[in-house]
């Protein structure tokens, strides 16, 4: 009796316990996971080649070598000696400058799109599912609408009635990205509604708004953030194809599609590391992220698998 | 008899139900889960709220909670309406009317400590008090019911149902609240920790002077806890009486076939006693029999009971009993 009582007390006086939140469970069960982590591995490699390439690269990605300009096929091959280690551009510029810097653009796309996805489309969706009824309705009908649109065709016209500008590429896809986001939150919320801690919450007598930030958000994370590692692709894949399309960034700047619609277009002179290099960059990236993206879904919603 | 801490007079909650297979446009359906039912509730008193699911038990105790709105009647809190009070007002009453709900880990945020998740009534209503305050408040309630203060940064996922339990228990008393509102706190728990539960919602009601309203389908655990016990059938009150009053000399036929359908631990006298059985299923609340609405599973039915509903009355003892006939006994099996 006395040495339960004593145990008790010993207890009761301990610090804390740290529990163990279901983050950290998600931690754990993400680096079990080998192809995520070899994923995230690649993308902070990719990260660390756009950051630190700029201080290493002996050649500016605008300069032209005049050296090779003549003799592309021959003296513009990548090779250690000339300083061009992936080689140069159909006008004689280093191409690995010129790749890091693509690396930057696209990274940088993909990375603005989605985190406006997550931050508009979240809580737009969180909202309009918390109040239901007519918000709801208005609210997704307009997200019905900016859907039905054809989202290239729109993005088209804006760059060429506004210019092609970084600014205007990150509106465009600011304005499509986060249309799915909000449905998905929207989905979530619906069913997280039904659950009786908000409705306890509802009864203490907790503001809507801070309702929808301490307990809806927070649950729709694990979901947001599988989806938002999946969205990155395809906002990179997005610039991609309007660079492709001649579009996108302007010269001097450049991006992984238009480097590769460049060697694409080098492609039966010979000069094939042109294309290799960023597309190398870019499959590897892609890759990347389907596979972070793959390991945080198991981790988050181990049920689902 | 002291002044009632809570009153509904003839409260009703309807729910809208979208037709199916209609258009956008065409009117919704409405389904009354709730119909002029009037109830009190003293200060320091329990009242069990019993009925088959269905009966609208749970869409009561959220009318009163305010999580479903009232469609009519009033719900009086010391003589004042709820109702009628702005939103900002009816959040601040919340402070006196908590709630404890059926599935322990449903009604917990699995992303909140539990050291957050007790807080949170604390922080709604007493912005101004310091972390260390909350903390030493919340650590205090975490021993009051049961739970080792140590554990405050754990996870609801990390405890047991009935430690689940006590931590919503923890969370609706923090703010010390004149009523909880209990709705099946203990079914969905081994029956060991369903007495453990209702033994500390006791301990809890006699040292704060806590009025609970305790739901339950299940009569033997509201006896057990109440004072006064209110019978519910399709969204009405058709008996209420005193607990001791209501289990021995139940009028209603409703109350007699929920009395009956107890078990009896001794298999001799459960086959001893004669156990008039209901018939059917529970009508549906979008078409409600006319007039009393338990005829149609009714042993001494007749043909008048579809003409009008039958008035509570009082007969005496501070029993009442919405049925006409409730002196008579059911007729012999055929």
């Amino acid at each position: 009796m006395f040495a339960t009582k004593s145990v008790a007390d010993d207890l009761a006086g301990a610090a804390p316990i740290k529990g163990r939140s279901l983050w950290a469970d998600a931690r754990a069960r993400f680096f079990r996971n080998r192809a995520a982590v070899a994923g995230l591995i690649v993308l902070m490699l990719v990260t660390a080649f756009a950051l630190i390439g700029p201080f290493i690269a002996p050649w500016n990605n605008e300069d032209i070598d005049w050296n090779v300009l003549g003799n592309i096929i021959e003296a513009g091959r990548p090779s250690l000696e000339s300083g061009h280690w992936f080689g140069t551009d159909p006008v004689g510029r280093d191409l690995f400058a010129r790749t890091v810097q693509g690396t930057q653009i696209s990274l940088l796309v993909g990375i603005v799109g989605a985190l406006i996805s997550v931050v508009v489309g979240t809580l737009y969706g969180a909202i309009a599912g918390y109040f239901g009824g007519r918000i709801d309705n208005v609210m997704m009908r307009i997200v019905d609408v900016l859907m039905s649109i054809p989202y290239m065709f729109v993005l088209i016209l804006l760059l060429v009635v506004f210019g092609r500008s970084l600014l205007m590429l990150f509106i465009g896809i600011g304005l499509i990205s986060w249309l799915d986001m909000a449905r998905i939150a929207r989905g979530q919320t619906l069913t997280l509604k039904g659950k009786a801690y908000i409705e306890a919450a509802i009864a203490t007598g907790v503001r809507p708004f801070t309702i929808i930030l301490r307990h809806i958000i927070p649950n729709l994370l694990g979901v947001v953030i599988v989806y938002a590692t999946l969205l990155v692709p395809s906002m990179i894949i997005y610039e991609s194809f309007i660079s492709f399309l001649g579009l996108g960034v302007q010269e001097p700047l450049t991006s992984w599609g238009a480097l590769i619609n460049d060697g694409a277009s080098e492609m039966n002179n010979g000069t094939l590391w042109m294309l290799t290099w960023p597309l190398f960059f870019f499959v590897i990236t892609l890759f990347g992220f389907f596979f972070v993206g793959d390991g945080l879904r198991d981790a988050l919603d181990p049920k689902d698998r | 008899m002291s002044a009632p801490l809570l009153e509904t007079r003839d409260l009703s909650v309807t729910f809208k139900v979208a037709q199916q297979g209609g258009w956008p446009w065409s009117p919704p359906r409405e389904l009354h889960a709730v119909k002029q039912a009037s109830l009190r509730l003293e200060p320091g008193r329990t009242l069990g709220l019993v009925g088959e699911s269905g009966s609208g038990k749970s869409s009561l105790a959220r009318a009163i909670v305010g999580t479903v709105p009232v469609s009519d009647g009033q719900v009086l809190w010391r003589g004042t309406d709820v109702i009628g009070m702005n939103a900002a007002r009816q959040r601040a009453h919340g402070r006196h009317v908590q709630m404890v709900f059926q599935d322990p880990l449903d009604a917990l945020n699995p992303r909140m400590t539990v050291g957050q998740i007790v807080a949170e009534p604390l922080r709604t209503h007493f912005p101004d008090l310091s972390r260390e305050q909350i903390r030493r408040k919340v650590g205090a309630m975490m021993e009051r019911v049961g739970l080792l203060p140590a554990l405050i940064n754990r996870y609801p996922h990390e405890f047991s149902g009935g430690q689940c339990q006590r931590i919503g228990i923890a969370r609706a008393l923090i703010t010390e609240p004149e009523l909880v509102v209990c709705d099946e706190p203990v079914s969905a728990l081994d029956v060991s920790v369903q007495a453990q539960v209702v033994n500390l919602l006791q301990e809890l009601q006699r040292e704060m002077g806590l009025a609970l309203l305790f739901i339950a389908h299940d009569l033997s655990v509201v006896r057990h806890i109440s004072h006064r016990i209110a019978v519910m059938y399709l969204g009405r009150i058709v008996e209420t009486a005193a607990a001791q009053e209501l289990i021995t000399n139940p009028r209603h036929p409703y109350t007699k076939a929920l009395i009956a359908s107890v078990p009896i631990p001794s298999p001799e006298a459960e086959r001893a006693r004669h156990r008039p059985v209901l018939e059917g299923e529970l009508p549906s609340p979008m078409a409600p029999p006319s007039g009393c609405v338990f005829r149609t599973r009714c042993p001494i039915a007749r043909a008048s009971c579809a003409e009008a509903i039958p008035p509570v009355t009082h007969i005496g003892n501070d029993h009442h009993v919405a049925c006409p006939y409730h002196s008579e006994t059911a007729p012999p099996a055929q």
